[in-house]
C-alpha cells in the first residue's frame, strides 16, 4: 500500500517552546488515519503544517510523493476544530465563496453544492444567514464545504463535536463513503469510540513527540497480554479458583451475567496455547464465556502515555 | 477569478452591504448640506437683526456722521437730558446709548465718550463707532492746527505690496491662504480616511477571528493574500463612498441653492471680505493663483500619498485586528497610531502653515509615518522634486517593511485566541 502523505522529521518551535519534535508519520492511501494525543500535544500544529498554514522549522511533507507545494491546497480538505462561518453572509453565497477559493469554478461549485444540499435536505437554507442557523446546522454546511472540491486528503479535527447523535451518524457514514470512493482521511479526536469504529491506522502524539504509530490491528496485537475473560459454572467455585491460581495468573473479572458464574481474567505466557487452557477449563465445569481480552484504543492510549511519563 | 480577486470582491460586497455603511453614505451628505444650510440661514438671521443705538451728543458735532447703515439705526436722543435718555433706552430695549459729552479740548473729549448697554456690545460695532468719531476728531484737529485737508488727502500714500517670484510671475497675498486651504483639506481628508477605513479593516479581521472562520479560509489562501484582499476590498468601498458623496454633494448643493437661495460658504477662508476690499485685479490674480498652483503635482501626489498612507496604516490596523480578540482590546495598540496621525495633522496646521519649507516641516514630510499628511499639506506651496522623490522612496520602503511586518503578526495572530498579547509578545511573533 502506498502512502498518500508522508511527514518526515517535522520540528516546530514557537519561541523556546517546542510544539513538534522530529515527528514523522505515514498515512496510507485510502486509509482512515487517527491522529491522537492529549490536549496541547501538538496535533493541531502538525495538521496546520500539513495544510501549509504553518511552516515547519525543519522537516518535509510529501503529498503523493512530491514535497508540499502551494497548489496542493486544492488536494486537501480541512475541517478545523475552531471553525465558523461569516455570520452575516448567506449560506449559499458563503459556500460558493469558499468553494471558489478551493479552485472550483462558480458553475462547478453551484452544481456540487446543489447535490450536497439536496442530499442533506437543506436546500431551503440557501438564502438564510448563518446567524439564523443552529450550531449543528452550520456544522453541516462546513462539512459540505470541506469535501466539496473532492480532495484526495481530508483532515477532520473533532468532526463530531456539536452534532447530535443522529447527525453525527450521518456525518460518520459520509466519511466512510468518501473513504470508499478513494479519499484518504486524517481524523483527529478525543472520542476514542469513534476512533475504534473508524480508524484503521493511528498515530499517538504526546508532548510534541510521536510515541506510537501503526495499523490499529498491529498495535492491538502488540499490546494484548494473552489474557482471557472466562465465565465458568462449577460445583465449588472456591476449589476451582485455588486450583487455577496454582497454574495461571488469575485476576477477578467483572461482567454481567444472569447466573452465578466464577468470573476471571486469566493471563497466559506468550507461548502457551489457548486450547490447553480451554481444555483444562472444560474438564472443570461448564464454560459459558471465553474470549480474548483485546485492549481498546483508549486503554492503549492511556497506558502508552503513562509509560512515557 | 484568482483568490485575491475573490477576497477583494467578498470584502467589498461585505463592506457596502453593511447597514452602517449604507446609512453613512447616504445620510452624511444630507447632514452636511443640512448643517451648511443651517449655518447660512443663521447667518442671514443675525444680519436681519438691525441694532438700534441711541446717541446723546452734547457737542452736536457727530449728528451728520452717525448715519444709519444696514446693520445699525442711530437714533438722536440729544434733546432729552441724559437720565431721561438712559431710561428711555432701557424701556424701549434699544441696543445701547452712546454718550458724547461736551469738553474743552478734543483730547479730553476723545477720552470721555461712553457707551451704556446692559449686554456687552459687539466689538465690530464699537470699533465702527470709534472709527467714525476718531476720523471726525482728527479732521477737526487738522483744521484747528491750520492744516489744509485736501493737502493731507493728497499726500496720503496707499501701499499695496505686490508679490512676485523671480521668474516674474505675480501672485496675490491670497495665494498663501489658498495654498493652506488646499493642503489642510487634503491632509485632513487623508487622516479621516485612514482612521475610518483602517478601523473597518481591523473590524473585519476581528470578525473573522471571533467567527472562527479564519482557519477555514487560510487553509485555502495565504494569510498575506487574505490581508491584502481585505485592505484592497475595503479601500474600494471607501473610494465608492467618496464618489457617491461627491455626486450626492453636488446634486444637493444645486438643489439647496435653487430652493433656498443660500450659497454655503467654504469654512475657513472668508473670501467675501477680501473680495469686497480687493479690486478687480486682485480677483483676477486669485483666479490666476489657483490655476498656477502645481495642480498636476497636487493630483499626482495626492494619489501617491493617499494610497501610500492608507496602505501603511491599514496594514498596521490589520495586524492589530489579528493580535486582539475584540475591539475593546485594541485600544492600547490604537493609541500610538492615532497619536502619530494627530502629530502629522498638527505639524501640518502649525509648522507647515507658519513656514512650509522650514526644518520641522521638511523633516516631518520625509518621515514615512507622517509624510503622507505633512507632504500633502506642503505640496501646494511648491516642494522641490528631489524632496518629493526622497519622501516617496522612503514611504514605499516603509510600506513594504510595514506590510511585511504586519503580515508576520497577522499570520500568527489570527490563530491565537484567548489572551490579549503584550507588545513583547508581538515582538516574539515576528520570530516565529
Amino acid at each position: 500500500m502506498t502512502n498518500l502523505l508522508r511527514v518526515e522529521n517535522a520540528t516546530k518551535h514557537f519561541g523556546s517552546f517546542i510544539a513538534l519534535n522530529n515527528v514523522s508519520i505515514e498515512v496510507p492511501d485510502g486509509s482512515i488515519f487517527g491522529l491522537l494525543g492529549p490536549n496541547g500535544a501538538g496535533k493541531t500544529t502538525l495538521i496546520r503544517i500539513i495544510n501549509q498554514i504553518t511552516l515547519p522549522d525543519t522537516g518535509t511533507v510529501f503529498l503523493d510523493g512530491a514535497p508540499l507545494q502551494p497548489h496542493h491546497i486544492k488536494d486537501i480538505g480541512y475541517l478545523p476544530e475552531e471553525r465558523g462561518l461569516y455570520k452575516s453572509m448567506k449560506v449559499g453565497e458563503q459556500a460558493l465563496y469558499l468553494a471558489q477559493l478551493k479552485g472550483l469554478t462558480k458553475q462547478e461549485a453551484k452544481e456540487r453544492l446543489k447535490y450536497w444540499f439536496d442530499k442533506f435536505d437543506i436546500s431551503h437554507w440557501w438564502d438564510k444567514k448563518i446567524q439564523e442557523l443552529s450550531k449543528g446546522m452550520a456544522q453541516k454546511v462546513q462539512f459540505i464545504v470541506t469535501v466539496l472540491h473532492r480532495p484526495k486528503l481530508l483532515i477532520f479535527d473533532e468532526p463530531f463535536s456539536g452534532f447530535d447523535p443522529i447527525n453525527a451518524t450521518i456525518i460518520k457514514d459520509e466519511i466512510l463513503q468518501l473513504r470508499d470512493e478513494g479519499a484518504t482521511v486524517i481524523f483527529s479526536t478525543h472520542r476514542m469510540e469513534s476512533v475504534e469504529e473508524l480508524c484503521d491506522h493511528i498515530a499517538l502524539i504526546n508532548k510534541s513527540n510521536k510515541i506510537l504509530e501503526g495499523k490499529v490491528s498491529d498495535i492491538k496485537r502488540e499490546h494484548k497480554s494473552n489474557t482471557f475473560e472466562v465465565g465458568i459454572l462449577s460445583d465449588d467455585h472456591r476449589l476451582l479458583l485455588d486450583d487455577l491460581k496454582d497454574r495461571f495468573m488469575v485476576e477477578p473479572a467483572n461482567f454481567k451475567t444472569i447466573d452465578d458464574q466464577l468470573k476471571l481474567k486469566i493471563s497466559l505466557d506468550k507461548h502457551a496455547s489457548t486450547n490447553d487452557l480451554l481444555m483444562y477449563l472444560t474438564g472443570k465445569g461448564q464454560v459459558l464465556r471465553f474470549n480474548e481480552v483485546i485492549p481498546s484504543v483508549n486503554e492503549i492510549f492511556i497506558k502508552t502515555i503513562n509509560d512515557n511519563e | 477569478m484568482s483568490n485575491l480577486q475573490l477576497i477583494i470582491k467578498r470584502e467589498f460586497i461585505a463592506r457596502i452591504r453593511n447597514k452602517t455603511f449604507v446609512i453613512m453614505t447616504f445620510l452624511s451628505p444630507l447632514i452636511g448640506i443640512g448643517m451648511m444650510g443651517l449655518v447660512g440661514w443663521l447667518a442671514t438671521m443675525s444680519n436681519d437683526d438691525i441694532k438700534q443705538i441711541a446717541f446723546y451728543d452734547e457737542t452736536g458735532l457727530f449728528i451728520s456722521d452717525l448715519y444709519d447703515t444696514s446693520e445699525i439705526d442711530y437714533i438722536d436722543y440729544s434733546s432729552f437730558n441724559l437720565e431721561e435718555a438712559k431710561d428711555s433706552v432701557v424701556s424701549k430695549k434699544l441696543y445701547g446709548l452712546l454718550y458724547i459729552p461736551k469738553k474743552q479740548s478734543n483730547r479730553d473729549l476723545a477720552a470721555s465718550i461712553q457707551f451704556y448697554a446692559d449686554e456687552s456690545p459687539s466689538l465690530p460695532i464699537l470699533n465702527g463707532i470709534e472709527r467714525i468719531i476718531s476720523n471726525k476728531l482728527t479732521k477737526q484737529n487738522y483744521k484747528t492746527k491750520g492744516l489744509d485737508l485736501s493737502t493731507i488727502e493728497d499726500s496720503r500714500a496707499q501701499v499695496n505690496i505686490q508679490i512676485e517670484n523671480f521668474s516674474g510671475e505675480k501672485t496675490s497675498k491670497m495665494s498663501n491662504y489658498i495654498k493652506m486651504g488646499f493642503g489642510a483639506a487634503m491632509g485632513y481628508f487623508l487622516m479621516m480616511f485612514i482612521i475610518i477605513y483602517g478601523n473597518m479593516v481591523m473590524r473585519s479581521v476581528i470578525e473573522e477571528k471571533t467567527n472562527r472562520i479564519i482557519e477555514i479560509i487560510i487553509s485555502s489562501v495565504k494569510p498575506m493574500q487574505l490581508m491584502m484582499g481585505k485592505i484592497l476590498g475595503t479601500s474600494f468601498a471607501g473610494i465608492l463612498q467618496f464618489f457617491i458623496w461627491l455626486f450626492l454633494g453636488g446634486v444637493l448643493l444645486v438643489i439647496t441653492n435653487s430652493v433656498f437661495g443660500i450659497s454655503p460658504q467654504p469654512v475657513g477662508v472668508d473670501t467675501s471680505m477680501v473680495l469686497q476690499e480687493g479690486n478687480q485685479q486682485e480677483i483676477q490674480l486669485i483666479l490666476q493663483d489657483i490655476s498656477k498652483l502645481p495642480l498636476l503635482m497636487i493630483v499626482f501626489s495626492f494619489f501617491i500619498y493617499f494610497i501610500g498612507g492608507y496602505f501603511l496604516y491599514s496594514s498596521i490596523y490589520a495586524a492589530i485586528g489579528a493580535a486582539v480578540d475584540s475591539e475593546t482590546d485594541s485600544q492600547q495598540f490604537m493609541m500610538p497610531i492615532i497619536l502619530i496621525l494627530m502629530l502629522g495633522v498638527y505639524v501640518g496646521f502649525f509648522a507647515v502653515i507658519e513656514n512650509p519649507h522650514g526644518t520641522v516641516s521638511t523633516v516631518f514630510s520625509m518621515i514615512p509615518l507622517t509624510s503622507p499628511i505633512v507632504m500633502l499639506m506642503r505640496i501646494p506651496f511648491g516642494v522641490p522634486w528631489w524632496q518629493i522623490s526622497i519622501s516617496i522612496i522612503l514611504l514605499v520602503i516603509n510600506i513594504i517593511f510595514m506590510v511585511w511586518l504586519a503580515g508576520k503578526i497577522y499570520r500568527i495572530g489570527i490563530l491565537m485566541y484567548g489572551k490579549k498579547p503584550s507588545y513583547k509578545e508581538l515582538f516574539k511573533w515576528l520570530k516565529y
